[in-house]
């Protein structure tokens, strides 16, 4: 299935070469034979005003791995995510309890550096958000907000992390031009790029892919299977054969009693797929629940 | 069928009726203010209490005691308007005590404004019939316009620039300089525009601020003349002055007019480079 979409994006998005991608050629599989955690989340609970979203969810996300949340909407994935690079503090009425350590330091200490925790823990959207500037500015923007002022330095930034991406190609003659203009998978590929420059050590993302068509959910895909090893991913993704193709661990999100969110079961992704302990998660990844 | 006919017709006429209006009111003034108008019109000083002669210390009252109200006016209310849209959450108590307030004071009726610029500026604090004091007193006047059009553009910015500069690690405040004004700007510059609009027509709160005198200004602590006062003057008070009234009309809508293209262009250029600059 992978390849099949990789080699039609080939025809249609045409540079989606290997040669235009610089991080590597495409990685199958768990690399991790002796997994380290990277963020560690115990017993997370989070409240909206008096309503439950997520109750008692516990698990490590593991250094150099692609873990897949999965499970039906409004099981609290989203907010799961929002949580680990602190957007949650942006909700009004928004609770949060529990521990979450994210390379062994509190992630939830209240005098914790906000904005250099997000710039560790990048995060793509469901839908791409380019900014209404140029290309070039949409990358350039946090860098400069980050402290990087050279424009010598920028310029081999944009160049390197567009490369990344395998957008450089496609975009390199027209750099000043609007981000607005550019497809809905080059503005996906360019909001990764801009999170990428930041040099993060996890991304978040979001149902990166759901907003696409499939051709360009091909090219991120293949993209996101190309940060494994180099980054740390944590994808939510209600497309079950995508979470099976990319993915080394999976988490599967279930809502109990008709009231809060809450994980049912972690593993290997292969494990949950092929043989998963808990009845929920067999009828969910079988098609016969949710 | 019949219906259908009607409706359309009705619907044509209440258009046509409405530019209709606009039309007579433009054709008049440019067929009666025309033919007096002229470079020496615009830049002699009026004579025979405006009977003849121009009316160029006019104009430079206008435009200074406009320039004083926006000054004064743009950074407040774009302060407030950040404030409102950015900073408090929209149900909280102080929020909506300001709205309110904004909103009566827009419905204040001119006169008012007139009345407290004169107690407050010309007599308080001592400014006396000056150019500020009229300045200041339409800065308060025209505020809740500037403040509501420049909330209403910043809160129809996409919520999505907000998280995502959040979540790329950016401040409150180089997400709203760099994102959110930007995006605003064509809102900002309209309602700019509006205030602009009410400031240049206003008479009665400057009759009692700005005052009457007719010459040169040397400094904002002169009285000045604006030219919606002096064509109520004129068309009311001096007998023989219509002529000289219609001309002053005609240039009040062709200042109108530059003003907003200058501003358009601005905008346009500033929105330009916002976007480009690398």
């Amino acid at each position: 299935m992978s390849h099949f979409t990789n080699n039609k994006s080939e025809q249609v998005d045409k540079p989606n070469t290997d040669d235009a991608y610089t991080l590597g050629p495409l990685q199958a599989g768990p690399p991790c034979c002796d997994p380290e955690p990277l963020i560690r989340v115990d017993n997370l609970s989070l409240h909206y005003g008096e309503k439950p979203a997520l109750e008692g969810v516990s698990l490590d996300i593991y250094k150099g791995c692609i873990t897949a949340l999965i499970g039906p909407s409004g099981c609290g994935k989203t907010s799961f995510l929002s949580v680990l690079n602190r957007l949650t503090d942006m909700i009004p009425g928004c609770r949060v309890s529990g521990n979450v350590h994210f390379d062994h330091r509190n992630l939830r200490h209240p005098a914790l550096d906000v904005q250099r925790l997000r710039r560790d823990i990048g995060m793509i959207f469901q839908k791409p958000v380019p900014f209404p500037l140029s290309i070039r500015r949409n990358i350039e923007l946090p860098l400069r907000e980050h402290g990087m002022s050279k424009q010598a330095e920028l310029n081999d930034v944009v160049q390197q992390v567009l490369q990344d991406v395998g957008l450089w190609d496609e975009v390199k003659d027209r750099l000043a031009s609007s981000a607005l203009a550019l497809s809905g998978g080059q503005q996906q590929r360019l909001c990764i790029a801009r999170a990428l420059a930041l040099q993060p050590k996890v991304l978040l993302m979001d149902e990166p892919c759901s907003a696409l068509d499939p051709i360009s959910s091909g090219v991120v895909e293949d993209l996101i299977q190309r940060l494994r090893g180099k980054y740390t991913v944590v994808i939510v993704t209600h497309n079950l054969a995508q979470a099976r193709r990319i993915a080394n661990y999976a988490g599967f999100f279930w809502i109990k009693d008709q009231r809060a969110g809450c994980l049912i079961e972690f593993g290997q992704c292969k494990q949950i797929f092929e043989a998963p302990a808990h009845e929920l998660t067999a009828a969910y990844v079988n098609g016969s629940r949710g | 069928m019949f219906k259908n006919a009607l409706t359309t017709l009705l619907i044509w006429l209440t258009a046509a009726l409405v530019s209709g209006v606009f039309v007579w009111l433009l054709a008049d003034i440019i067929i009666h203010g025309l033919p007096k108008l002229s470079w020496s019109f615009l830049v002699e000083a009026p004579e025979n209490a405006g009977r003849s002669g121009g009316i160029g210390p006019i104009i430079v009252s206008t435009v200074l005691i406009l320039g004083v109200a926006m000054v004064t006016a743009t950074p407040l209310s774009l302060a407030t308007a950040v404030l409102l849209s950015e900073f408090i959450r929209h149900d909280s108590v102080f929020g909506r005590l300001v709205r309110r307030s904004l909103d009566v004071l827009a419905g204040v009726p001119s006169i008012v404004f007139g009345l407290f610029g004169n107690a407050f500026f010309c007599i308080y604090l001592g400014l006396g019939f000056s150019i500020l004091s009229g300045g200041l007193t339409l800065s308060c006047m025209v505020l809740p316009i500037l403040i509501r059009t420049a909330e209403e553009g910043l809160q129809a910015t996409p919520n999505d620039y907000r998280l995502s500069a959040s979540a790329l690690g950016m401040s409150r405040s180089a997400t709203l300089v760099h994102l959110l004004l930007p995006a605003a700007t064509p809102a900002l510059v309209a309602g700019l525009m509006l205030g602009v609009g009410r400031a240049v027509a206003e008479t009665a709160a400057l009759i009692f601020t700005s005052g009457y005198v007719d010459r040169m200004p040397d400094s904002l602590f002169d009285s000045g003349r604006a030219l919606s006062v002096h064509i109520y003057d004129l068309s009311m008070n001096v007998a023989g002055g219509d002529a000289s009234a219609y001309s002053s009309a005609l240039v009040l809508i062709l200042l109108l007019l530059i003003i907003n293209s200058i501003a358009l262009s601005l905008a346009k250029q500033w929105l330009h480079r916002s976007v480009v600059t690398a």
